[in-house]
């Protein structure tokens, strides 16, 4: 059995196994136990692929495992990792145990909310390790569309609306994605011979230049949705403001990250050359998102809708990275997603437990959480100095190995478009500090808070590993910039040659 | 010689930092307070160690080595550049280091008295580690991306600690303002990193400035304005170097920053931390000296108009605190100035060896100046001049060692402020005169400014105190102690042995054409704070009221943090952020509202069509078979 398969198998056997529980506790306790062991896998993977890259495997993918699946349209169930997969994998896994312990207390319909959980894991899951671009794309919509039903059941304010919204936002970016994803399947045979949708083949070939500038915006615009470009963002604070806690984690955390993901695993790595002419467009797009949604949070009164917008600004940063097109930009903005992946996953965690306190998101009805909460106030904060990119943790290292990166570009295009993406580091402390300011530190302001009781167990164990993970980024970035920019190297010498 | 032990030296705050902020709340506060000191004196004795050991090494050609301690690369960005984590060992890292841990220890140690018996007493410890850290993290970088990053963590530390009253609004809304100020002002560090690395492909600073080497030839050639490429990164550099200094105009910060503890603001806001920006001027000196002369002669301006603008305002304020803020900030000043006109190499570099004992001595008596006041501030509950008198007689040991340091700041002869001041004033002398007299008025100022407060607090009237005032505790006289006498002898080491802009030592003397009149105005100032201040009178009010226009515009700052909270708020918050924020609901979200709304209403107006009634459906079918069949009529007929 491969070792990738078991990232899909174990969360439908988890699914089938939480069908049988018969009440809160044991269902939450088959969940954890499930993702628990996904969590171990993901060692193993781990120590695999070191295995493997130690052992002299110098191949792209490795660990590949390919299965004929619908033959007539050479559709095939393809996986293999590389070293950016298995960082996505590893995002993926601690997210969704932290995500699992902070709903340790969902009593409505536990089992549904579980259930829809856990199949969105398996699609994001399934994406990761996905190397056909049909099965990528099935794993997707896997991905998507519990989104809907855990919105629109298990959340709060307008859900139906905001769920709706979301859904049909992304379908939206799914249906330019099937164009971009069907033309680049049609355009994989230019010389004859059978079509393919295997990544690693198409990427052996060249597709035409006219072609590509074609579908560029397609499939680069399709998976900017989900990546909260500038302007298809608009889904991104209603349906976090509407979202259970760890839905949004996910959301934020990892399902916002297929963007970035798909943004280079296809559209930059198989249409190169309209990346390259196309680049310049959506450099202005991204550079606007990273001020524009810093800004936008400034003025905002709920917890979510600045954690949202501040993910706009970060994310932007993610794409903007990515389309700076040179090893050392793409590697910072790889960082950037696992960074920004476990700091909001942090974030939503902590709102989530603050509401479940206060019965609030609105920051100035709070005040002086830190003497009643110290825990998890002192846990905003480091997620905060995270978020405003303080050195020692993760934040710190992907801006600036995107920002160095970027200003490998010598022309005044690149200049300034970095300069002004580089600003955005004022905007955020700002609106950081404002956020500490208001909710965390002076007076208590609602007398009613003093009985408040801090972080139990579980909140206590899933607050800690985000911190740590971050930390440990931060504090010792190089193995994983090492990983990541062993992978990117082909990527990249694609992208430079068809400068 | 192996010098890979100073490792230590920034490590051992940092494990006290984490131990004592895991177990803050979970031991007691004094054992706590003690984990904090020892850890410090372990760092201080293992400095003092390095400087002793650093400056009897043998030099080459007669100049001190500069040494790599200790180096790892930490992060590659490219083939060519990568972040280290090192520690460099010459002779301005090895001063700071016995600056840094000096101060440090004593405001631990002075801290223990000071903050006793306040709520978070380990907290305040554990962030003074992890500010000892940072710092000396930062004083002894090996690149430059080091440096920025311990930058970054030294202003976090400035944070939490001028935030420790966390309950206090004043000290959130100044904690706040400092980070943001000094985050702006980092922005342009970092895009001088940028530039700078982009340009000379590396951010070591052995490479980097090496007068031989190749990076100092880098980026010549006319970029912007006139200006090389070198120039504006250097500019851009120097202006984190502004912000961390508290600078003009992005020294707002300083004197909020003093709702923090004061021994906080001794340690942070007056010997070590603003410091760093001549420090880091001083670090990339002879890439300053030899291919950005113009950006030197920036540092120069923008120290000389801060040391007067400073020292103009602290004539006017009442709160002790304050207008020690407003004197650190002119100091600074002269440091800046100092670098600002000194050349490269041999006796040109006067300048920088003045800046760095001015450095020096004024750690010292700065910290004297702020631990002295904070006794005060201990034994009288206030911060206002207005409130203090007479205490000459309640707290002798303070007042003996307050006056001394009055008197070196003010440039007596004999004591440590005397000898570096006048190097600095010789040194402008030679190269810029206009700078030379702004600086001796400054000087003037200084004096004057400093007696005022002295003899406001010691002598003067006294109020009616609430409980009589009384001597502090022993753990924060003996500082006291110790400062005042570092402040008096330590002005009597020959600094241009050890540290010149090229490694050699040079020879120095006082020059009487300078020493005398700096002496001289700097009585007049004393005599005239005498006169206003030594006894209660209406003379300073006469005197303010003359000057009414001129004393409300200084008393007002100068109304700096006015034009900054019209920029922030009334520009940035209402001019760009709310409308960005309606522009996203009203126009970007709206739009896509709409087009579901189109969807919803499309369908709408095409349901009657499915009505369920066989009549409809029939007269739809009909007409369509007879518009069908009209049409191929048509056509037939046409053809």
């Amino acid at each position: 059995m491969n070792i990738l398969s078991l990232f899909v198998i174990v969360p439908v056997l988890t699914v089938i196994g939480i069908m049988f529980t018969r009440n809160m506790k044991q269902t939450r306790v088959v969940a954890a136990a499930g993702m628990g062991i996904q969590v171990l896998l993901t060692g193993i993977l781990m120590y695999l692929y070191f295995g493997e890259r130690a052992a002299g495997n110098l191949a792209e993918m490795v660990l590949v495992k390919d299965i004929v699946w619908y033959e007539s349209l050479n559709i095939r169930y393809t996986v293999g990792v590389d070293g950016i997969a298995v960082a996505m994998i590893a995002l993926t896994s601690i997210i969704i145990i932290t995500g699992i312990f902070t709903s340790w207390e969902v009593e409505y319909l536990s089992r549904e909310f579980f259930i829809s959980l856990i199949i969105l894991s398996t699609g994001v899951y399934g994406f990761f390790i996905s190397l056909d671009i049909f099965t990528m794309f099935l794993f997707y919509e896997v991905a998507v569309i519990p989104m809907y039903l855990l919105i629109g059941i298990w959340g709060s304010g307008r859900k139906e609306y905001s769920a709706m919204k979301l859904t049909l936002m992304l379908m939206g970016g799914s249906a330019l994605l099937m164009v971009g994803l069907l033309g680049i399947y049609y355009n994989s045979a230019p010389d004859g011979g059978p079509l393919t949708m295997n990544i690693m083949e198409i990427s052996k070939i060249h597709i035409p230049v006219n072609v590509q500038l074609f579908l560029f915006p397609f499939t680069f615009i399709g998976f900017g949705v989900l990546g909260a470009l500038f302007p298809f963002h608009t889904w991104s604070p209603d349906g976090h403001a509407s979202a259970p806690t760890a839905v949004s984690m996910l959301h934020a955390g990892v399902l916002m990250k297929l963007g970035g993901y798909g943004v280079f695993r296809i559209a930059l790595f198989l249409l190169p050359d309209a990346a390259q002419s196309l680049g310049g467009i959506f450099i202005v797009l991204t550079a606007i998102s990273v001020v524009y949604g810093a800004f936008g949070a400034i003025v905002q009164k709920d917890l979510k809708y600045i954690n949202a917008y501040s993910s706009v600004s970060h994310c932007g940063l993610v794409l903007f990275g990515l389309l700076m097109m040179n090893k050392t930009a793409m590697n910072g903005a790889i960082l950037q997603m696992i960074s920004h992946g476990i700091m909001t996953a942090l974030f939503f965690a902590l709102i989530g437990m603050i509401y479940g306190r206060t019965h609030t998101r609105m920051i100035n009805e709070m005040g002086g959480l830190m003497k009643v909460i110290p825990f998890l106030s002192v846990a905003y904060v480091i997620g905060g100095l995270a978020s405003l990119g303080l050195p020692g943790l993760s934040g710190f290292v992907a801006e600036m190995t995107i920002f160095v990166g970027a200003f490998e570009h010598p022309d005044m295009f690149h200049r300034v478009a970095t300069i002004i993406a580089v600003s955005a580091i004022v905007i955020t402390a700002v609106y950081i500090l404002r956020v500490v300011g208001i909710l965390l530190l002076g007076p208590i302001k609602n007398k009613d808070f003093e009985g408040m009781k801090d972080a139990k167990w579980f909140e206590r164990l899933s607050v800690s590993a985000l911190i740590l993970a971050i930390a440990a980024i931060g504090i010792a970035p190089f193995w994983l910039s090492e990983m990541i920019g062993f992978s990117l190297d082909p990527i990249v010498s694609r992208l430079l040659a068809a400068l | 010689m192996n010098f890979t032990y100073t490792v230590l030296i920034p490590l051992i705050p940092l494990f006290t930092f984490l131990f004592l902020g895991l177990a803050s709340g979970r031991i007691k506060p004094q054992l706590g307070g003690l984990i904090g000191t020892t850890g410090l004196f372990i760092s201080w004795i293992l400095s003092l160690m390095t400087v002793f050991k650093y400056f009897s090494l043998e030099k080459v050609d007669g100049a001190y080595q500069q040494i790599i301690g200790y180096n790892m690369v930490w992060l590659n960005f490219s083939d060519k550049l990568h972040i280290d984590m090192g520690v460099f060992i010459d002779p301005i890292s090895v001063m700071m280091l016995f600056v840094v841990t000096t101060v440090s220890f004593l405001v631990h140690v002075y801290s223990l008295g000071y903050m006793k018996g306040e709520t978070g007493f380990v907290r305040f410890y554990s962030f003074l580690s992890l500010f000892s850290f940072s710092m000396l993290g930062l004083v002894l970088a090996t690149n430059i991306f080091q440096m920025y990053m311990f930058w970054e963590l030294v202003g976090v530390s400035s944070f939490l600690l001028i935030g420790f009253y966390y309950q206090k609004p004043s000290a959130v809304a100044a904690s706040k303002k400092a980070f943001i100020v000094t985050r702006f002002a980092d922005l342009g560090f970092l895009i001088g990193i940028l530039l700078l690395s982009f340009n000379t492909g590396t951010f070591d600073f052995l490479e980097l400035t090496n007068p031989q080497g190749a990076a100092m030839q880098t980026g010549s050639g006319a970029w912007l304005l006139g200006l090389s490429t070198m120039t504006w990164s250097l500019i851009f550099v120097f202006m984190g170097g502004a912000g961390k200094s508290a600078m003009f105009p992005l020294h707002i910060w300083l004197p909020d920053a003093m709702e923090g503890p004061t021994p906080v603001s001794a340690l942070i806001h007056a010997a070590t931390m603003v410091v760093a920006g001549v420090y880091l001027v001083a670090r990339l000196f002879p890439v300053y000296a030899l291919s950005a002369p113009v950006g030197l002669e920036i540092v120069a301006w923008v120290g000389a108009t801060s040391s007067l603008f400073a020292a103009i305002i602290a004539t006017t304020q009442f709160d002790i605190k304050r207008v020690l803020a407003y004197s650190t900030m002119s100091q600074i000043g002269y440091m800046m100035v100092g670098l600002g006109v000194s050349g490269y190499g041999g006796h040109d570099g006067l300048g920088y060896m003045a800046s760095m004992f001015h450095l020096t001595t004024h750690a010292m008596f700065k910290a004297l100046l702020f631990l002295g006041a904070g006794s005060i501030i201990h034994a009288v509950h206030s911060n206002v001049m207005n409130e203090m008198g007479g205490l000459r007689k309640y707290m002798p040991i303070t007042h003996i060692t307050f006056l001394i340091a009055c008197l070196t700041i003010a440039g007596i002869p004999g004591l440590s402020g005397f000898f570096s001041k006048d190097e600095i004033l010789a040194a402008a002398y030679h190269h810029n005169k206009a700078i030379f007299f702004i600086q001796m008025f400054v000087a003037g100022l200084t004096a004057f400014y400093m007696f005022r407060l002295y003899f406001r607090v010691f002598w003067n009237k006294e109020p009616h105190y609430h409980h009589t005032p009384h001597e502090s505790p022993l753990t924060m006289t003996i500082p006291l102690m110790m400062l005042a006498f570092a402040s008096i002898f330590i002005g009597y080491i020959p600094f241009s042995d050890y540290i010149s802009s090229d490694f050699k030592p040079f020879e120095t003397h006082i020059e009487g054409i300078i020493a005398i009149p700096s002496v001289l105005v700097g009585l007049i100032g004393i005599a005239i704070a005498w006169v206003m201040y030594k006894k209660d009178s209406d003379l300073p009010d006469r005197v303010s009221h003359g000057f009414r226009f001129f004393h409300r515009w200084a008393f007002n700052k100068f109304y700096i943090d006015e034009v900054y909270l019209f920029i922030t708020h009334k520009f940035v918050f209402n001019r760009i952020s709310t409308p960005i924020a309606w522009f996203d609901r009203h126009v970007i979200d709206a739009t896509m509202d709409g087009i579901g709304w189109i969807t919803v209403s499309t369908s709408r107006l095409i349901k009657p069509l499915q009505s369920g009634q066989l009549q409809k459906y029939g007269f739809v079918f009909l007409s369509g078979v007879i518009i069908m069949a009209l049409v191929l009529l048509y056509a037939a007929f046409a053809a």
